[in-house]
């Protein structure tokens, strides 16, 4: 079992925990969005392999945060909370 | 030198201490030059590289392996083959790889030991049978075999099931397909590689891809670990690693990696004769012709490259395996491992060229690939050797993702992730 840090609750079990999204992809919002534009922010993702920032939650207390963490070794370097991180790209 | 398998040859050889076997493939120096390249071995690669030889008759091809063959996905699944899809778009794909693989141990002239003993998912639940019920009809209108089964089928099906009125997911009954069953994964990879390479095909194990050879927009070859090779049409089907290859070509895919887990126990005698799946405990148990329990689970959510699966997804697959089947309490788990597969949001694969013209896309398959080795072949193969889309392959261009026309077997067919 691994341990994920929580911002709030501090180390817990990784199945308290669901994985979100890949932090940085904002919603297109400026007045007409073309549907490739759409599909990008909706289906493309970097999905890279090794160093990472991802949005996660705490299931148990329910709080959105990010973690950046390693898809090759599964290391967690960190967690933040979202109104401290930088939602961007 | 000995090159056709038969019981003749195989006596023969016998005679001489088994000594003239030619190798099942060669292992040639890459050229600089071909009319096609094929990154990645695997079944699909290996497939695609066959059928360019044999429907299309291009034989100046360089398949590029950056480990060894049939060692990712193709060697850590579960072997089910099976067709029963609920939009006629996935009938025709995954009943063309279901065909295929009928016939594939004559046309590879190599046994992939495909053993056609029925595919049964369970409903567990009156309204799991209405869904079942409607499923059955879908598939039946696809044009493949497909039955409603109900609770004595199952009970004359699988005697073994856990039955018990106080089960945790009681048996309502489910959904048959007689016509799936399994195949050998090590031998469908290493048979289409033997068939390619007799046909002229080059397999290039070692031999990693570090960049695209881009010229005037368009893809013409790659640079590798060994060296840099040039051709005009190249295609991809690396499953879980397409994005990093497609972030090497300067573009994105819909796709998220993650780890799909897999187990089997130690060979016992023959107690199982089915594949049956449980779409409520997540898990699908089979037997292999060694005796093994091969046993499958969900997904880890977790984006991952890291080709092993976490223990609380490993705990669900057991407990699950053991509500269904409490006789293999007493059962040992031999092995455990995971592959990285690559997710779609609509559960399809992605078939056609990529936004960098001249580089052709074959993944998505997801949890699913294995099945459809025969049909993702044909299909990269067609496009490469045509460079359009063959009429099976054109509604799973990555275009429909823009245009909304997904194909979403996730929820179509009920499939577990």
């Amino acid at each position: 079992m691994q341990l994920f840090p929580c911002p709030f609750c501090g180390l817990r079990e990784e199945s308290e925990f669901h994985y979100g999204a890949e932090a940085g992809n904002v919603r297109p919002d400026a007045g007409f969005v073309s549907a490739d534009q759409w599909s990008d922010y909706l289906h493309m993702r970097d999905n890279p392999k090794g160093a990472t920032r991802e949005i996660w939650v705490h299931l148990t207390c329910g709080e959105f945060f990010m973690m950046e963490r390693d898809t090759v070794t599964h290391r967690v370097m960190g967690s933040t909370l979202l109104e401290d991180a930088t939602h961007s790209a | 030198m000995t090159r056709r398998y038969s019981a003749l040859t195989l006596f023969k050889e016998g005679l001489t201490g088994q000594t003239g076997w030619e190798k099942a493939w060669r292992s040639p120096e890459p050229k600089s030059n071909y009319d096609a390249i094929i990154i990645g071995g695997g079944g699909h690669g290996l497939a695609t590289a066959y059928y360019l030889a044999k429907n299309h008759g291009v034989t100046n091809v360089a398949l590029l392996e950056k480990g060894w063959i049939g060692g990712g996905n193709t060697g850590r699944n579960t072997t089910v083959v099976r067709s029963n899809y609920y939009y006629p778009e996935s009938a025709a794909i995954y009943g063309l790889a279901h065909r295929l693989y009928k016939g594939l141990s004559k046309d590879l002239n190599y046994n992939v030991m495909f053993s056609a003993r029925g595919v049964l998912t369970l409903a567990h639940s009156e309204a799991g049978m209405e869904t079942a019920a409607r499923t059955v009809n879908a598939i039946q209108i696809n044009g493949i075999d497909s039955e409603l089964f109900s609770l004595e089928d199952v009970r004359r099906l699988v005697p073994i099931y856990n039955f018990a009125p106080d089960a945790r997911y009681p048996v309502y009954g489910g959904t048959w397909q007689a016509s799936g069953g399994t195949a050998r994964h090590d031998a469908v990879a290493w048979g289409y590689a033997r068939a390619a390479s007799r046909l002229g095909v080059d397999i290039i194990q070692n031999c990693e891809i570090t960049d695209f050879i881009v010229e005037k927009g368009r893809c013409r070859g790659v640079v590798t670990s060994r060296g840099t090779i040039r051709a005009d049409r190249t295609g991809m089907a690396v499953a879980g690693h397409s994005s990093v290859l497609a972030a090497k070509a300067g573009f994105r895919l819909p796709i998220n990696s993650y780890a799909l887990q897999a187990c089997v126990s130690e060979p016992v005698k023959p107690i199982l004769d089915t594949v049956v799946i449980s779409p409520d405990t997540g898990v699908y148990v089979s037997q292999s012709d060694k005796g093994e329990m091969v046993i499958g689970g969900a997904l880890d959510r977790i984006p991952s490259y890291a080709q092993r699966g976490n223990l609380p997804v490993l705990e669900n697959v057991i407990s699950g395996m053991l509500d269904m089947f409490p006789v293999f309490g007493q059962l040992k788990m031999m092995r455990q491992w995971a592959g990285i597969v690559d997710v779609v949001p609509d559960s399809s694969p992605i078939i056609g060229e990529s936004p960098l013209p001249g580089l052709f896309l074959n993944c998505g398959w997801g949890t699913g690939g294995f099945k459809a080795i025969p049909a993702g072949g044909t299909m990269l193969a067609h496009l490469l050797a045509t460079g359009t889309h063959h009429d099976i392959s054109r509604p799973f261009d990555l275009d429909r993702f823009a245009r909304g026309r997904l194909i979403d077997e996730a929820a179509g067919s009920g499939i577990a992730h």
